[in-house]
């Protein structure tokens, strides 16, 4: 029998109370999800069940993890930030503008660096072979979007607000409208690949893939802010969203000597 | 919370990974992605292995991504690796001059994938390797890894990684010299799972 609703409510509630639990008992917050997270039906045989090993990076500086991939003007073109102008035509749907910092955890701007996104279009369709939900496609909107990080570590995109869409993890599952990001930072152990949703969607207690963050804090971070100054006059609705790539870098090593 | 307050003194918290999903094939790969050699270059390796989760199956929607040293254990600095022609927006390939030392492959139907890199090069205490980052549908945090290349056995002997770990686990980070090219598969679960990496 298919898994409904109400049972993935019932396990993404449990992983909660087992996440409050060992908070009390001291164990500290989780930034990310688990990888075993059950209610997500597709991690249950993809994660690996030894422990990682961790690597100290501080006993060896000179490991090539702490560098990262460059990347420069040649490797974009000038509409690349802009997802509705990829096309002869415009694209349907409302008309937004994303913008924000790239950061390290020690609130530092990430300079020059990758940042790619991948979305829906409004009708909650991807451009896809394997996508097989029944909403249309729009000729004039493929949905990804590429750009540098400014000197201040500042991107910005010009695209189209993504529809919700349905999913095959449980009967009647529907994502929560989003924007896959993919980040590089100023070393491959920085390496970031997240989705960004919008404020006050009404999906957002139903999805096992948001909820895999179990820490309530953490969860926000994943949701933009409504910024009317971001929005374009005549044009289109702003949203800021800040990123912050966790994991250790070489900076840290030449500041701790 | 969404604009981070950095004029405080301490650490700031980090967005949340999320899992790459299924649709991001328009988005990421990209033509050539799996060959980052220069051409002809006498010190090109070629690796290639298939993605498996828990029940062996495999993965014919996972990304790999690698990052390595160039032959004399130098950093890359060049950038390039997704050049685009400005007039058609395409994709120019790499200039096949220019070692970037980085590249990106999607696992086919099969769930093989390969990439043609150049031999790298040590650096610090380790023995010579390739950076992989793996990510794939149901994967909520991306993994790290690392290919060693077998043939010189003092050099992987002493490395600190693989020091650290069994005979068995230790084989998964090594890869099989088939002549031609190296065979490393990645197991993301159960029976000769993969050793994966957290840096601290
Ligand atoms: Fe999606």
């Amino acid at each position: 029998m298919a898994l409904t609703q109400h049972d993935i409510d019932q396990e993404m509630a449990a992983e909660r109370e087992a996440y409050e639990k060992r908070l009390a008992g001291g164990a500290p917050v989780e930034h990310h999800p688990r990888r075993d997270y059950a209610p997500y039906r597709s991690s249950v045989l993809r994660h690996p069940r030894q422990p990682a090993v961790a690597i100290d990076v501080t006993k060896d500086p000179e490991m090539v993890e702490l560098s990262s991939p460059a990347f420069g003007e040649r490797d974009l073109t000038a509409i690349d930030d802009d997802l509705t102008r990829q096309h002869p035509g415009e694209p349907i749907g409302e008309r937004i503008t994303v913008s924000g910092r790239v950061l390290d955890r020690e609130g530092r701007p990430v300079r020059g660096q990758l940042v790619e996104i991948w979305q829906a279009n409004s009708a909650g369709r991807y451009a896809h072979q394997r996508e097989q939900h029944a909403a249309p496609l729009d000729p004039n909107f493929t949905g990804t979007g590429r750009t540098l990080t400014d000197g201040e570590g500042r991107y910005r995109f010009t695209t189209i607000q993504p529809g919700p869409y349905p999913w095959r993890n449980h009967e009647n599952a529907w994502r929560p409208a989003h924007i896959h990001f993919s980040l590089f930072g100023s070393a491959f152990t920085q390496r970031l690949v997240t989705q960004m949703y919008f404020p006050n969607d009404p999906l957002f207690p139903h999805d096992p893939i948001l909820h895999s963050v179990t820490d309530p804090a953490a969860r926000q971070r994943l949701i933009a802010t409504y910024e009317h100054g971001l929005s374009v006059p005549e044009f289109s609705l702003g949203y800021h969203w800040d990123i912050v790539l966790d994991g250790p870098h070489a900076t840290w090593l030449e500041e701790g000597r | 919370m969404t604009r981070i307050d950095t004029s405080g003194p301490g650490r700031v918290p980090p967005t949340p990974s999320h899992t790459v999903g299924p649709f991001y094939g328009y988005a990421l790969p990209f033509p050539g992605g799996e060959d980052v050699a220069p051409l002809g270059h006498p010190d090109t390796v070629t690796v290639h292995g298939y993605v498996r989760d828990g029940e062996g199956a495999p993965l014919p929607d996972a990304l790999i991504e690698v990052w390595g040293a160039d032959p004399g254990g130098r950093v890359p600095r060049a950038d390039g690796s997704l050049r685009r022609d400005p007039a058609s927006g395409g994709y120019l390939g790499r200039n096949g001059v220019e070692f970037t030392g980085w590249g990106r492959v999607q696992t086919d139907a099969d769930g093989h994938w390969y990439v043609r890199t150049l031999r790298p090069g040590a650096r610090g205490n380790s023995a010579p390797y390739l950076s992989v980052c793996v990510f794939a549908r149901g994967l909520l945090v991306h993994l790290f890894t690392r290919i060693y290349l077998p043939g010189d056995e003092a050099a992987l002997a002493a490395d600190p990684l693989l020091r650290r770990l069994d005979e068995e686990r230790r084989a998964t980070l090594i890869a099989r010299d088939e002549g031609a090219a190296y065979r490393f598969d990645i197991r993301l679960q159960g029976e000769g799972e993969t050793v994966f990496l957290e840096y601290q």
